[in-house]
């Protein structure tokens, strides 16, 4: 069968089950967008590339299957490189189609030429240019191979025009046609390294499991429980992994780090073992890292090789899959006589196992003299607590929430409660503002049958607004919830606490633009809320609202700030659990 | 990347054969070993397709590590191309930088040269100032070190010169007293010695 390069392109992308493409033409890759009206893959049409890209990795977040955006050349293409950025820190399956100017043009700087491959090098898994239309069917598959297997990434397909035009014979290359010789990801662990850990995991006292966003990229929730029933472990989940592990799990701490909850922080501090499972020592989870933990013989599980002692060294390191590693780790101590219930068969290496029950009660201790703490007073400010809490309350259990970059961010990691795994759709290592109208939507796509709240903040949301636009459009029925302080907060909270308070560049206004106009203007429905008492009548409203995209604009109060919070190259010691007496902010 | 290519940076001090470590990628160590050699010899194993030199030279730069020098050519498989690196490891633990470069879906194998069981060679061209009555001076010289003069002008000669860089290092100062008008080395490359080890020893071809 003859086909088209495009013609192939698109077969291709309809041979790996792909349903929906995020995406915007232009000249380069107008011979791709041909076929594609003849195809059966829903395509998005959006109002700015950058949320091609966010939309994809929502839909990528919540289904586990590669997320897909198509864009054209030069600009069509750089507008994409923020996303491609934040899908790398944050290991996102995405696979990104750019046009390109034809073959014979590259390097003329011809009209609309960016060498997108150099540029996206260093935030992509890997990328490709494609040279021959015969070569199409095989790098897309390599392509969907890389950005899906190892340690999920972005990657980014390059087609210049003539390439697209040239007509080519169609094939689809099995898996041993894939020509990658360099590319081999380890999946299970080494037994002798799994057993030591075992070993550790039973000569602990005070043992705390540090579960990242691997855990969810590996699939590894139930695996994850299955290993904490077992053993008693209590559990931290990082900002990657919020739902990784019920929250309603009484051995669930909650989130760790620079905004984590003094409980989280201070366990990874005292402990004497950290079984580390797909996460990265982070610097926002470690705080100064020659403070971190000093206690704690460290177990680190990782799918990347590269990840193991970056940071810090760890005294078991194991490259593998999570879920793999994780279910290797339960063998093994079962062997060593530790069974399901956490009961050890007498006799066994297991019956020697310290009592972790004073660690645990040490923990509750902590948790009931430590909770997150604020107030919302009878007719005073609006606190954005109080309003993550109430739609938390007044939300479906399996609600997905996406969360732009911020103070608002925080409060919704914080304060919502993640039952579920893959509920939670952020922007993690690279902070990218304006992640969440955007994302909110892909996610909406990869799952119609969920709500989806967005939890924005006034300045992120002034990043991407447009895509409700692409909402209405195409009857993605998503909901955003403001958090409008009026400020840049986060970074007002720093001035506020490491510059005296002087406020450079931070504050933006409530009213301009008027959030509600310009919801309305989108093509949605547009709200306002100013006090405590109109919180749960809004979201009630908003629930109903099935046909359209809805935006509430909460008016909050602009001097709250996230709290706990350790500052930044401090010890997590040093950890500030809140507003010193008197303090309120101006 | 079909093309041979070389580079060495001129102000760069010489190396000496220390012996190495050379601990295996799979035992991560967060710092630099301080007793081990400042410097280690990487023989990496790439696909031959373009811009695979940029991919592993950029990924040097982005993550901060130092190459003290660098040699690329086309092996007897033309689907490969050999780079020969010489990294500095107070920039970053080599096991790090392994780890990395294995990230590169274009790197194949990665081999680690310690440089007491590896022959290294290195070629190194200079015109020096030699009037007719010191040409034969300069040339033995260049004998001596097994080398040849390859280009002769009236008050110029231009000198090839192969060696280890240590004896590169010797030539170069005695070769400095004529007047070196342009010096050119291409970074060395390497191969195990033989009866140490037969082969190239993999440290990492996998990728995460
Ligand atoms: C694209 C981008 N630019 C700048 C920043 C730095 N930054 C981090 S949080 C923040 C303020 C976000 O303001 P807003 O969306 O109103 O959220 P708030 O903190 O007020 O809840 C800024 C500017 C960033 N993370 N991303
Ligand atoms: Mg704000």
């Amino acid at each position: 069968m003859r086909l088209t390069g495009a013609q192939a392109l698109i077969k291709s992308l309809e041979m790996q089950h792909v349903e929906a493409i995020f995406g915007l033409p232009g000249g380069a890759i107008l011979p791709v967008y041909d076929p594609l009206l003849d195809s059966s893959i829903r395509h998005i049409l959006v109002r700015h590339e950058q949320g091609a890209g966010h939309a994809a990795e929502g839909y990528a977040h919540v289904t586990g299957r590669p997320g897909v955006a198509m864009v054209t050349s030069g600009p069509g293409a750089t507008n994409i490189v923020t996303p491609l950025m934040d899908a790398m820190m944050d290991s996102i399956p995405l696979v990104v189609v750019s046009g390109q100017v034809a073959t014979a043009s590259i390097g003329t700087d011809a009209f609309q030429e960016t060498a997108i491959t150099s540029i996206t090098q260093g935030i992509t898994k890997h990328n490709w240019l494609v040279t021959e239309a015969a070569d199409i069917p095989r790098v897309v598959a390599e392509a969907f191979h890389v950005a899906t297997t190892g340690r999920p990434g972005p990657v980014l397909v390059d087609v210049p025009k003539d390439v697209a035009n040239a007509t080519m014979e169609w094939y689809w290359p099995s898996s041993d046609e894939l020509d990658l010789p360099g590319y081999h990801p380890v999946t299970e662990g080494d037994p002798a390294l799994v057993r030591q850990a075992a070993e550790l995991v039973l000569a602990a006292q005070r043992p705390v499991i540090y579960a990242g966003g691997g855990i969810l990229k590996a699939r590894a929730a139930e695996a994850l429980r299955a290993l904490v029933d077992r053993t008693g472990i209590p559990v931290v989940t990082t900002l990657m992994a919020r739902g990784a592990f019920p929250d309603s799990h009484p051995l669930n701490l909650g989130m760790p780090g620079m905004h984590g909850n003094y409980t989280a922080v201070t366990a990874m501090q005292r402990a004497d073992l950290l079984l580390a499972l797909g996460s990265r020592f982070d610097d926002r989870v470690t705080g100064r890292i020659s403070a971190f933990a000093p206690g704690a013989k460290v177990v680190h599980v990782d799918i990347d090789p590269a990840e193991l002692g970056k940071i810090r060294r760890p005294d078991v390191a194991i490259a593998g899959d999570c879920r793999v590693v994780i279910d290797e780790l339960v063998t093994a101590l079962d062997q060593l006589g530790l069974a399901a219930d956490g009961t050890a068969a007498g006799g066994s290496p297991a019956a020697r196992r310290p009592d972790v029950e004073p660690w645990r009660a040490q923990v509750r201790t902590w948790q009931a003299e430590h909770p997150l703490r604020y107030r919302q007073e009878e007719g005073g400010p609006l606190k954005p607590q109080f309003v993550v809490e109430t739609l938390r309350d007044m939300t479906p259990d399996d609600t997905i929430v996406a969360a732009g970059v911020g103070q608002h961010q925080m409060w919704a990691s914080q304060y919502w409660r993640f039952d579920h795994p893959y509920t939670w759709v952020n922007s993690g290592g690279a902070g990218t503002m304006g992640f969440a109208v955007p994302a909110a939507l892909g996610a909406k796509v990869g799952r119609p049958g969920s709500m989806v709240w967005a939890i924005d903040g006034d300045g992120c949301f002034q990043m991407t607004a447009q895509e409700l636009v692409t909402a209405t459009a195409e009857r993605i029925p998503i909901k955003v919830a403001i958090l409008n302080n009026a400020y840049l907060g986060m970074v007002r909270q720093w001035q506020e606490l490491f510059y005296e308070e002087r406020y450079s560049e931070v504050y933006l206004s409530p009213d301009l633009p008027d959030y509600v106009k310009w919801a309305e203007a989108m093509g949605c429905v547009g709200m306002r809320v100013e006090s405590a008492d109109d919180v749960a009548p809004a979201i009630d409203k908003a629930n109903a609202i099935d046909d359209r995209p809805v935006v509430i604009d909460f008016r909050t109060d602009a001097f709250e700030k996230v709290y706990p919070m350790v500052p930044a190259g401090a010890s997590n010691d040093d950890i500030i659990e809140g507003p010193s007496e008197g303090e309120r902010g101006r | 990347m079909s093309q041979p290519t070389t580079s060495q940076p001129t102000t760069s001090q010489p190396t000496t054969s220390q012996p190495t470590t050379g601990a295996p990628a799979t035992v991560p160590n967060a710092a630099a070993d301080p007793g081990g050699a400042r410097h280690h010899l990487l023989s990496v194993l790439v696909e031959n397709k373009a811009g695979v030199l940029a991919r592993v030279a950029s990924l040097f730069s982005r993550r901060g590590y130092n190459i003290f020098s660098l040699a690329v050519a086309p092996t007897d498989d033309e689907r490969f191309s050999r780079i020969t690196i010489v990294v500095d490891v107070e920039s970053a633990p080599l096991e790090q930088i392994v780890q990395q470069l294995d990230k590169l879906v274009n790197v194949v194998s990665i081999s680690e040269l310690a440089p007491e069981r590896a022959i290294e060679r290195e070629l190194l061209l200079a015109t020096v100032d030699a009037d007719p009555g010191q040409r034969v001076e300069v040339a033995a010289l260049a004998g001596i070190f097994h080398g040849a003069v390859i280009d002769v002008a009236s008050d110029r000669v231009t000198v090839a010169v192969t060696g280890t860089p240590d004896d590169l290092d010797g030539v170069e100062d005695l070769l400095a007293p004529f007047g070196i008008v342009e010096l050119q080395r291409t970074g060395r490359v390497a191969l195990p010695k033989l009866g140490s080890r037969r082969r190239l020893q993999p440290v990492a071809d996998r990728a995460g």
